[in-house]
């Protein structure tokens, strides 16, 4: 039997410490963000094809999209 | 091999950081140099749950020395002659190609990975939003002629979805700025946060929109941290957020005359 918990698999509970409020002129909900800032701070969750490299596969994404820069999270070997 | 990549863009590639460290699930073939009996291969591999000594391979980009990892999950889906199918769930930095030479050796027979996808990347899985090259590039030139900002948001998700996992801090308006300039939280700052955070855990500081501020490593437990009126809670390690998004509320020493 596993007996370590699989990170995804662990359960989590939103306590609150003190009531606030957000003021509506300052930043924006994630899922909301206008269009240059949606790429600045957006993550694609890509299949990774066989052949090419984690890291071309991101140079690849970088020059599609015409972004500055691009990254993967944790090599896949070829 | 296959499987789920995320790609962070440009501001994002901050938060590869937090998903280099989480745990992984693969698909895997693995092929044996000798048919064995089924039970025999489902018991060794069932063996390999749990915490496993592991060396990384010659070809690695970390030091050679034995390392503990741990395995959440081995389950074997299928067997067909030497073909072995399973599934593993995994921490991060786990060799799986390893892990399958080291099954061969247990069994005596030798073995070595033939194929392998990954299904997870922390939050990432292969169901749902995942995305192949070719979708990028059509969904984007797709975009370019409609300006359609919704084709955009069909394949690029917003950062956050990387922090799914950790462990997560909601800040007031007012500590925002501070911890965009690299402060670290203290106790006032707090609005609400979750569960499960020890001293020493990695955690995520978000605002009240659910904008991320930061990476952060607590130095307090969840219940310390709900009675506490003062002091440093959780240590800036990563800032996320650009400074002046949020207005700058905190107190400059006036310079003496």
């Amino acid at each position: 039997m596993p007996s370590i918990l699989a990170p995804w698999t662990v359960k989590r509970e939103l306590l609150t410490k003190s009531e606030a409020e957000t003021d509506l002129n300052y930043g924006c909900k994630p899922e909301e963000r206008p269009y240059p800032n949606m790429l600045r701070f957006g993550i694609i969750n890509l299949d990774k094809p066989p052949g090419p490299s984690s890291h071309e596969v991101a140079a690849w994404v970088r020059r599609i999209l015409g972004v500055k820069q691009a990254g993967h999270g944790g090599t896949l070997e070829t | 091999m296959t499987g789920v990549l995320p790609v962070a863009l440009e501001d994002a590639t901050k938060v590869v950081h937090a998903l280099l460290g989480s745990g992984k699930e693969y698909v895997c073939v693995l092929k044996l140099h000798k048919e064995l009996p089924e039970n025999r291969v489902k018991d060794v591999l069932g063996e390999f749950q749990g915490k496993i000594f592991q060396r990384p391979p010659i070809r690695a980009s970390v030091k050679r020395q034995i390392r503990v990892r741990k395995i959440y999950y081995l389950e074997v889906l299928e067997i067909d002659e030497r073909n072995v199918l399973f599934k593993v769930g995994c921490e991060a930095g786990t060799y799986i190609r390893k892990l399958c030479y080291d099954v061969g050796e247990v069994l005596g027979s030798g073995a070595h990975m033939h194929e392998l996808r990954r299904t997870r990347s922390g939050p990432f899985t292969e169901t749902g939003d995942i995305v192949t090259l070719h979708d990028v590039a059509y969904l984007h030139s797709k975009w370019q002629e409609t300006q359609d900002l919704s084709i955009l948001r069909k394949f690029i998700q917003p950062m956050e979805e990387a922090l799914e996992l950790l462990p997560k801090i909601d800040v007031r308006d007012s500590a925002v700025d501070a911890l965009c300039h690299g402060a670290h939280l203290t106790a006032p700052g707090v609005v609400s946060l979750e569960t499960g955070i020890e001293a020493g855990t990695k955690t995520c500081i978000f605002t009240l929109k659910g904008e991320a501020v930061a990476l952060a490593t607590a130095t307090a437990t969840t219940q310390e941290i709900l009675k506490k009126n003062h002091g440093i809670i959780a240590r800036n390690d990563r800032v996320l957020m650009p400074r002046g998004t949020y207005p700058k509320l905190w107190h400059t020493k006036q310079p003496k005359p």
